[in-house]
């Protein structure tokens, strides 16, 4: 009885699949699906090499400045960094009481709830960066999570902030022209090209365009490039403050782990000694 | 039932006297998991992945019992509180990703315990029920591991809910009604939030209960091993504990050294950028998959594109996903062969490994997007998986010719005495 | 059959030198040694993980504007989750404080020591009672000041006088003075 019903139903099943398979395959080859624009021209992200990287990755804590230089110069006009906290700004080596100054030129909205009004006070070290209002076109995200929200991670906000091209005569690495192919997908006013943004077009116009757009206090020479390596490692930090920790803890585990486990072979071996077949 | 040269309790410490007339506690664990539970002596390290499971269940209960005392289950702090053990809870940012991956640990453990089951018949009488109740622990991790994806509200937890539940809503007359009902509103909101983080604190005490169970019920007739032959004297059997309390102390070694890889050194790997940004009702993700141990199932549910018979192909993928999990139920009925054991099946064999290959590949295809080719690589894929329950396996086990077996346990691990070989056929 | 395949002992098994058995012992000890150690690590993450987080002890500092109290006003303010009187005491009250002499007292305490030089009218103290916990009234117009004159605290009865010293009941101490400074003369910074 139950292999009767398993027969009817393993045929059932089977016959709806060939039935999905057939008509899939039939309709793909009669009308192939267009190859899109985002399919032929969105590219993957150049690579970026950070000291962060790997199981052994630490920050750097001067690119770390540099990065949050260049954010709060250029990024923080739009985009807000909401779960990072002053007081976090110690770990990229900033004494108490720089972190007070940076944290004092910041302005928090205080909301007293038996006025309704909102005052603004002077960021202390406690307080997390506060809400940027942004009345423009599009929505930028906020930045603190966004190098793990991103395929691709730091190297995704390296190729996005050094990608913009101009869409006239733009090619790709076969060779194709993206407006000979696709005349239809002229990137609409308002709109700018990037081949690393997912459909190609972005709302954020290119956010570092001149070399020595901001000043570095170490010297640093700052290109766009060095601008944009430097902010996609301070991002990583905001996305992974506890990175650091996380890799020093890690490699004391696995050395302990690795002893134990061999201690427990040891005594596995020896607790089956004389047991033939092991 | 336990072997008559099972070793018996025999507390010396009139302290552990007391306590053993009083409540026999440690009477129960020598007979469960000590010296007092006889096992037959040939497992091979397949067989160390129950414990596994076992000991990753305690991972999840732990962390996610601390995890709670962080979490607030609010649509508009979820999302913050996860945030703030990840940055500010002292050690939290350990304690979630144990979390996070303690789930995929969980499954990837439960997979090769469950396809060690599927190789060597564990399934087969009389163990039917022990395998019956696994079946019910494997459905109730699966939903267990949903509503937990759910809890920190990014995009995939947002979209994961309003898809899963969308799947009852392929349910004819009824379905919508239960969609609404689950939910407590019409989209994934605070009501659906709170039962979830509920449910989800609630269900893994439910899977410790049934695992107890499970243990019970496989005290019954003893484990199974490699050989399928049914232990018959004292020397096909070594006791559990120090032989295999040992065995297990190493492979759980094994096992931490991997997942503290993951944990320490690539706790994102398994997991999506998307569930990094916060849920957002007005948009969807590009690419909405779930995580990786739902994609074989979640690739079945995607291969049904056509209707057929009438019956809408929503219907069709949502009844393909769930009966793909519950033809384990009838797998002790399915496979009727007397031989247990993979080893002594040649055609089973062949199958049980295309099987494997099969799996994976729906997981691969459930995990790429819904477009050419993944789409005919699922369909072709899922139609073997549903033909080799229901069809391959009850036709093999009628007309395959099994290999003979060893006379007992003993024979297969000293080598062959003069008691000769019995043939298979019962 | 082999004899040992019927040996489920290892300690059973077979003839073995002392040194064998030494190295055997070791290594069981060793192994469980280990799994000890591993398992009170684990504790480390799980036990202070209860301790504050990081955003709770960065809740340190409170300022004040105390310019509006009048002389015999109090007010409550939150330091750290939990109350903190203000109280500017008339020159009456910083008599009777002064009075009574401090050795007879339970928690001797001068009120030179709890108020900062040439503020003395300022009393700065936690709003806990240092029996129990309660919040002592006091600071409210109208409230109970309890019979010298200073805070009362209506959970159990203690009563403490008008340099928030305890007089009378359960509790055990003075209401304590929180670390705080005068950053102008209408501004104090507690913690």
């Amino acid at each position: 009885m139950i292999r009767i019903f398993s027969l009817l139903a393993g045929a059932f099943f089977s016959l709806a699949l060939l039935w999905s398979a057939g008509k899939g395959a039939v309709s793909y080859i009669s009308e192939p699906t267009p190859k899109t624009v985002e399919a032929s021209f969105h590219e993957h992200p150049k690579p970026l090499h950070l000291s962060s990287d790997g199981p052994f990755g630490t920050f750097d804590r001067q690119q770390l400045q540099r990065g949050f230089q260049v954010y709060s110069e250029v990024c923080a006009t739009c985009h807000a960094l909401k779960h990072v906290a002053y007081r976090d700004l110690a770990a990229l080596g900033y004494n108490e009481a720089e972190v007070k100054a940076i944290a004092a030129k910041a302005q928090i909205p205080a909301y007293n709830p038996a006025t309704g009004e909102v005052k603004m006070n002077p960021g202390q070290p406690k307080d997390h960066f506060p809400p940027v209002v942004y009345g423009g076109a599009g929505s930028p995200p906020d930045l603190s999570l966004v190098a793990k929200a991103r395929h691709g991670g730091p190297a995704y906000i390296y190729s996005l902030l050094t990608g913009y091209a101009d869409q006239a005569g733009y090619k790709n690495e076969k060779g194709e022209e993206l407006l000979k192919k696709f005349p239809e997908a002229k990137t609409p006013d308002g709109l700018f090209f990037n081949p690393y943004f997912a459909n190609l077009n972005i709302a954020m116009p290119a956010p570092l365009v001149s070399d020595g757009q901001v000043t570095y206090a170490d010297g640093t020479k700052a290109t766009v490039d060095q601008m944009a390596q430097d902010v996609s490692a301070f991002l990583m930090w905001t996305a992974e403050p506890k990175l650091e920790k996380r890799n020093q803890t890690g490699w004391p585990v696995i050395g302990f782990l690795l002893f134990a486990t061999a201690l427990a072979y040891m005594a596995y071996r020896t607790v089956w000694a004389g047991k033939k077949g092991h | 039932m336990s072997f008559p040269w099972a070793n018996e309790y025999k507390p010396s410490h009139p302290a552990m006297v007391w306590l053993d007339e009083k409540l026999p506690l440690p009477r129960f664990v020598f007979n469960a998991v000590g010296a007092g539970y006889p096992v037959p002596r040939n497992l091979n390290y397949m067989y160390n992945f129950g414990v596994l499971a076992g000991v990753c269940l305690m991972i999840q209960i732990i962390t996610g019992v601390v995890l709670a005392m962080h979490y607030a289950a609010n649509t508009g702090v979820a999302f913050d509180s996860t945030e703030h053990i990840m940055r500010d809870v002292n050690w939290g940012w350990l304690l979630r990703y144990a979390h996070a991956n303690g789930a995929s640990a969980f499954f990837v453990v439960v997979y090769f315990h469950i396809f060690r089951g599927f190789f060597y018949g564990s399934y087969k009488a009389p163990r039917e029920m022990i395998w019956l109740i696994g079946v019910l622990i494997f459905l109730l991790m699966m939903a267990t591991a949903f509503m937990g994806y759910v809890l920190p509200w990014g995009q995939m937890s947002y979209w994961g809910a309003k898809v899963i539940t969308g799947l009852f809503g392929a349910i004819p007359l009824v379905g919508e009604p239960i969609q609404t009902w689950l939910l407590g509103g019409f989209a994934p909101d605070q009501a659906a939030l709170n039962r979830f983080f509920s449910l989800h604190f609630l269900l893994p005490f439910v899977i410790l209960g049934v695992v107890i169970l499970h243990i019970w019920a496989l005290h019954i007739p003893g484990s199974t091993n490699p050989t399928g032959v049914e232990v018959k004297q004292e020397s096909d059997t070594v006791p559990f504990h120090p032989y295999y309390t040992a065995k297990d102390g190493f492979g759980l070694g094994v096992f931490l050294i991997f997942y503290c890889a993951m944990v320490f050194f690539a706790p994102n790997a398994l997991g999506h950028p998307d569930n990094y940004i916060p849920a957002n009702p007005m948009q969807t993700p590009a690419h909405i998959v779930p995580e990786w141990y739902f994609w074989p199932f979640y690739a079945i549910l995607r291969a049904f594109t056509q209707d057929f018979l009438f019956i809408p192909a929503k219907l069709l993928g949502v009844l393909a996903m769930f009966s793909s999990i519950l033809v384990w139920f009838l797998l002790p009925w399915l496979d009727n062969s007397p031989v247990r054991s993979g080893h002594f099946r040649p055609t089973f064999k062949k199958f049980f490994w295309l099987l494997v290959v099969d799996v994976a590949v729906l997981g691969y295809c459930g995990g790429s997007p819904a477009e050419e080719p993944y789409v005919i690589i699922s369909q072709i894929a899922a139609l073997y998986y549903f033909a080799h329950f229901f069809i391959v396996l009850p036709i093999v086990s009628m007309i395959e010719k099994p290999l003979p077996l060893p006379f007992s346990i003993t024979e297969s691990v000293l080598g062959k005495d003069d008691a000769a070989t019995v043939a298979p056929a019962e | 059959m082999t004899d040992t395949a019927v040996a489920d002992n290892p300690a059973q098994s077979g003839p073995e030198s002392g040194d064998g058995v030494r190295r055997r012992d070791f290594i069981y000890v060793a192994a469980t040694s280990a799994a000890g150690v591993g398992a009170a690590s684990v504790l480390i993450p799980l036990v202070s993980q209860m301790a504050p987080s990081a955003d709770v002890l960065a809740e340190s500092s409170t300022e004040l504007d105390i310019g509006s109290i009048q002389p015999g006003q109090a007010i409550k303010a939150v330091f750290r989750k939990q109350p903190v009187f203000v109280r500017r005491l008339t020159p009456k009250e910083i008599a009777e404080a002064k009075a009574v002499p401090v050795d007879s007292l339970r928690d001797p305490q001068s009120l030179e020591d709890r108020t900062k030089k040439g503020k003395e009218e300022w009393l700065i103290t936690m709003g806990v009672c240092t029996h129990l916990g309660c919040v002592p009234l006091g600071t409210g117009e109208g409230e109970v000041k309890g019979e010298f004159g200073g805070y009362f605290c209506p959970c159990h009865g203690s009563v403490y006088d008008t340099a928030a010293r305890i007089r009378k009941g359960p509790a055990p101490k003075n209401l304590e003075v929180p670390p705080y400074e005068f950053t102008s003369d209408t501004v104090v910074k507690i913690g």
